[in-house]
């Protein structure tokens, strides 16, 4: 009786769904070479990156669709109906952000992504330094010469690849391999636009980087490549932010995110992922389908991936580290959210190979709806990894009793001196724990929001301030409905 | 303040309230007592607004208001405070927080901006002084971890901090020692006001030597079967609950 308020389920409205009406150059659906081969032109692309992708589409070719070994369903991705590229018109360079179509400052001021603004504060303190991508290609980029100043260089992919090819070569691929896995193999092929940041040895970053992801186009895929550098002793702190029109049919985005922490760096990753989920049915959404993998390979290096997952239809991701230099550490947080008929199959792999390196992962599941949400972690210790430490918590939280939890930890030891801990439960959220707050003057989806961020708070924690605030909110609107 | 009318309230097709008449005036204490499954928390639920419970007949007014039309969260607005007899725990909200949400969302119910940090922060410590309540306490997550004790003087410092019109405390009492009990109830003593009113739910008398209801009633099986002064509780201690189920075990329904 006290569950038929859990199976109210209404629409909650996804508040990023519009279209923006723009002249764009889409490329019609297809995959083969000439279409790479007009992919690497249009960008003006050297040599090398055109071989580079020809290689990995040739590779790709040869590889077999992930066998639904991850806990998600969904039909054959057809790859001929996809288009590869996909950008708003544009006549020449843009030379400043004046010359940006103010159709798409418009889109990203509705996001919440005021480029303008940044654009005023430049010169003043502000603390954030925004890379904007649209469909296939990135849109603008704020503060690039603030950051100059001190080195730091923050541009899109492609920018990149025209202006530091030596540091492209040199540490593209270097942490996901071309063929590593069929959907990185797509991502080498065809990937569009992404970011690119490099911090120079003993640079404390002297502001927040961030990467807003759009999608507009409707039957483009979305590949971005983001590469990040942490050159000795530096810090850089990133965020990552995504959306995408409200659509009936499903649109792939399979990205790629790289990034290398050398001796005494420490990267902090922060994504919010809030892709189109699909309706209430599970018609539409985005699928997505992400590579993520840092290598700590200095001593003493640290990468962090913090990450609040709300949006897609499925979600299949598991951001990782290699922890290769001595001392290092890794860390994965991680809420993931799904509702209605969502699927998210997501986790971390922490990979110890250096002595006394040490990993934390927290993850916290919630699921609502017909949804299913599965976290699926490896902690391997190789040999001569002595005195490696794990710690693993993960907790799963059901709104209802149609939907699912599952969690499949994969612990695989090879050292004797290791010490892995590993604690899961599963909980629901509580009529009684409801009824309480009602109790106290707040409303069902306050109270829920109020549970559900309680429970997340180790996460939440983690979070730049701003982006937190975010979050939160995300998190209740991501479940509204969820309970009656 | 409030009245209720031939209550009946059932749970997955029990019937548990059968018929229970009360009317409680401002300033005024009723206690009820009665025996375990006898109803008392289904009562409090049921005026709180519990989803659980079908409220079948009757009819309950509050303030002059149909208390049964409202949402739960809306009763606690209006003034309707239930300390539980099993507070729930709230992992990873810190009291205080919570209690903010709480006190703002009846100001913004009331037509008043919320609380100044400073006013809320002066307030806290008033009311934690009141129950004698740890300063830690309301940092730490709502009722985790919390002791029995600490438990029930959370819920009497919440309603210190809510200042409701109605306090219906359940069972408040089990599972406190000598002195807990001593400060609970002098907690409640220094909120009475002539304005407020109290329903204080206990299976045993010795609270009421510390809170001197002006009424006491006698639950069973769904019912008042006896109501009278504060005597009465003192006769039911001597007698024991069983001189009460043999006389109305078999009370037609
Ligand atoms: N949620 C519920 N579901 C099923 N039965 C319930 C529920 N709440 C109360 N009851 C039943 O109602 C009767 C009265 O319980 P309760 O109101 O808790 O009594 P008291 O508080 O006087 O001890 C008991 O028989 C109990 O088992
Ligand atoms: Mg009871």
């Amino acid at each position: 009786m006290g569950n038929e308020i859990l199976e109210q389920h209404i629409q909650s409205d996804y508040k990023w769904g519009f279209i923006t009406d723009i002249d764009t150059e889409t490329f019609a659906p297809g995959l083969n070479e000439n279409v790479i081969h007009a992919l690497s032109k249009k960008k003006n692309e050297p040599e090398w990156m055109l071989e580079y992708r020809l290689k990995a589409y040739k590779a790709w070719l040869t590889m077999k669709e992930p066998d639904h070994w991850a806990h998600v369903h969904y039909p054959k991705i057809d790859f001929n109906n996809i288009s590869y590229y996909s950008a708003p018109k544009k006549k020449t360079e843009l030379a400043s952000l004046d010359e940006v179509d103010p159709e798409l400052l418009k889109t990203f001021e509705k996001l919440g992504i005021s480029l303008e603004e940044q654009k005023r504060l430049t010169g003043v303190s502000s603390n954030i330094a925004v890379d904007a991508v649209f469909d296939s290609v990135s849109v603008k980029t704020t503060f690039r010469e603030t950051l100059l100043e001190k080195g730091v260089i923050f541009c899109s992919f492609s920018e990149a690849v025209q202006e530091h090819p030596e540091l492209i070569k040199k540490y593209m691929g270097m942490v996901v391999p071309p063929t590593d896995n069929y959907y990185a193999a797509l991502n080498a092929a065809v990937f569009s636009d992404g970011s690119f940041c490099y911090i120079p040895k003993g640079v404390r970053c002297p502001m927040e980087l961030s990467t807003y992801f759009r999608i507009n186009a409707s039957g483009t895929g979305q590949f971005e490549r983001t590469l990040i550098v942490a050159d000795e002793g530096s810090y850089v702190s990133y965020l990552e932010g995504c959306t995408a029109p409200q659509r009936d049919e499903n649109q792939l985005h399979a990205a790629v995110v790289e990034i290398i922490a050398h001796k005494d760096a420490e990267v902090k990753y922060s994504t919010v992922q809030n892709w189109y989920p699909g309706d209430k049915d599970g018609k539409g959404g985005i699928y997505n389908f992400v590579t993520k993998r840092g290598i700590c390979s200095g001593d003493n290096s640290k990468i962090s991936w913090t990450q609040v997952e709300t949006g897609s239809a499925i979600t299949w991701k598991y951001p990782s580290v290699i922890l290769k230099g001595n001392n290092s550490i890794g860390e994965f947080y991680s809420v993931a959210v799904t509702n209605n008929k969502q699927e998210a199959d997501t986790g971390t792999k922490m990979i110890h190979i250096g002595k006394n390196t040490r990993s934390t992962i927290i993850s916290k599941g919630i699921s609502a709806g017909f949804s299913n949400n599965s976290y699926r972690g490896l902690v391997q210790i190789r040999k001569g990894a002595t005195n490696a430490r794990n710690f693993s918590q993960c907790d799963s939280l059901l709104m209802g009793d149609k939907c699912g939890a599952h969690t499949f930890p994969y612990i695989e030891i090879k050292d004797k001196t290791a010490i892995v801990e590993h604690e899961a439960t599963t909980s629901k959220i509580g009529e009684d724990q409801l009824f309480y707050c009602k109790q106290r003057g707040l409303d069902t989806e306050k109270a829920v929001g109020l549970i559900v961020n309680g429970y997340c708070k180790e996460v939440l924690n983690k979070l730049p301030m701003e982006f937190a605030v975010e979050a939160q909110k995300l998190l209740a609107v991501s479940l509204e409905g969820s309970v009656g | 303040m409030i009245t209720i009318k031939n209550l009946h309230a059932s749970v997955d097709g029990k019937e548990i309230l059968r018929g229970i008449n009360l009317e409680v005036k401002a300033g005024e204490i009723h206690a009820i007592m009665g025996p375990n499954g006898s109803g008392k928390s289904t009562l409090s639920n049921v005026l709180a607004g519990k989803q659980d419970y079908e409220v079948t007949e009757g009819e309950v007014t509050f303030n002059g208001k149909n208390l049964l039309d409202m949402e739960p969260d809306v009763r606690a607005k209006e003034g309707l405070f239930l300390a539980f007899q099993y507070p729930v725990e709230i992992p990873g909200v810190s009291n205080i927080n919570f209690l903010k949400t709480a006190l703002n969302e009846k100001r913004t119910y009331e037509g008043k901006s919320s609380m100044e940090a400073k006013d809320f922060l002066a307030l806290v410590k008033e009311k934690q002084k009141l129950v004698e309540l740890d300063g830690k306490l309301a940092n730490r997550s709502v009722n985790e971890g919390f002791s029995g004790g600490e438990k029930k003087r959370n819920e009497i410092f919440q309603m210190a901090m809510l200042d409701p019109k109605l306090c219906i405390l359940d069972e408040t009492d089990s599972g406190l020692d000598i002195d807990a009990l001593r400060v609970v109830a002098n907690g409640v003593n220094t909120l009475k006001t002539k304005d407020k009113a109290y329903i204080v739910i206990t299976h045993y008398q010795r609270l009421l030597d510390h809170i001197v209801p002006d009424f006491v009633h006698i639950l069973y099986n769904g019912r008042i079967v006896k109501s009278g002064t504060k005597e009465l509780a003192l006769e039911l201690e001597a007698k024991g609950y069983d001189e009460i189920k043999k006389e109305f075990e078999n009370t037609p329904v």
